[in-house]
């Protein structure tokens, strides 16, 4: 099911349409049967207060940020991501902080890094868990305090925070 | 207990070379979400903040959530000034702290 999730991104309209609807069905299902077992989860909601946190009264706009993450993840406990900024990196003109934040992973917040002009380039690479499939929101904020995002969906198959120890 | 890190960085950079440094550290990074035999949640036991400064000065700072998975590697850039001493720094739950050094050679 969760490989049907990614075909809308490369099908035609009619079939992506089909399999929206399909998908969303699919998610719904799938997580009323997972409610159970995970007493606590970030939601979307939870992501955009999360977000709302690290903005303040700023206002969000996309591009500038790229999010170098494998769009299919075979184990969600270790995903490598790489997130860049498009930027001088001069005292009057760098970026300042680097937030990566997820939609659902028992929390929303994943890591927030700060740089200074100092970093001659505004690049940070870890390693992040993966709760499940889900989109992942890296959000740079600039010395004029002004923010900038980039976003990336990422299947994963084998989940992470999950399974139990044996 | 003491926890392995590593540390990759050039030993020598031209002055004003943009360099780039890779950590990795062994820690568990116990989320606080999974459960254990017993049916109890295993408690949090994560690295929350690593640091490096460069003589003195700090150059990078990252706040780590449990969403950051085992053996936390953190790969990240910065510009070559003057020759000096990287002093890197993890600290979490539980007490936990461990320091590590990397000297660069500028000429």
């Amino acid at each position: 099911m969760s490989l049907q999730m990614t075909d809308p991104l490369r099908s035609t309209a009619n079939r992506r349409g089909f399999l929206m609807r399909t998908a969303g069905f699919a998610a719904a299902a799938g997580i009323a049967s997972a409610l159970p077992l995970r007493a606590s989860r970030a939601t979307p909601q939870a992501m955009q207060e999360a977000i709302r946190k690290i903005l303040g009264e700023a206002v969000l706009q996309h591009g500038r940020v790229s999010l170098d993450v494998p769009p299919l993840v075979e184990n969600g406990n270790t995903v490598p991501l790489t997130v860049s900024v498009d930027s001088p990196m001069t005292t009057a003109d760098h970026v300042k902080a680097i937030h990566i934040v997820n939609e659902k992973n028992p929390q929303p917040h994943v890591i927030s890094v700060t740089l200074g002009p100092r970093a001659g380039r505004a690049s940070v690479s870890t390693r992040i868990k993966l709760a499940t499939s889900q989109q992942v929101l890296a959000l740079a904020e600039m010395s004029d305090g002004s923010f900038w995002s980039e976003s990336a969906d990422i299947v994963v198959t084998i989940a992470a925070c999950v399974e139990n120890i044996p | 207990m003491t926890a392995r890190v590593l540390i990759h960085l050039p030993a020598t950079a031209r002055r004003g070379e943009v360099i780039e440094i890779k950590s990795l550290i062994s820690h568990p990074m116990e989320s606080g979400y999974r459960v254990g035999t017993n049916g109890a949640l295993i408690p949090r036991d994560i690295i929350t903040l690593f640091t490096c400064t460069y003589n003195g000065e700090e150059i990078f700072r990252a706040e780590l959530s449990p969403a950051i998975a085992a053996n936390p590697f953190i790969a990240f850039f910065t510009t070559a000034t003057e020759s000096g001493t990287f002093v890197f720094n993890w600290s979490g739950d539980n007490g936990f702290s461990a320091t590590e050094t990397a000297a660069l050679a500028v000429e």
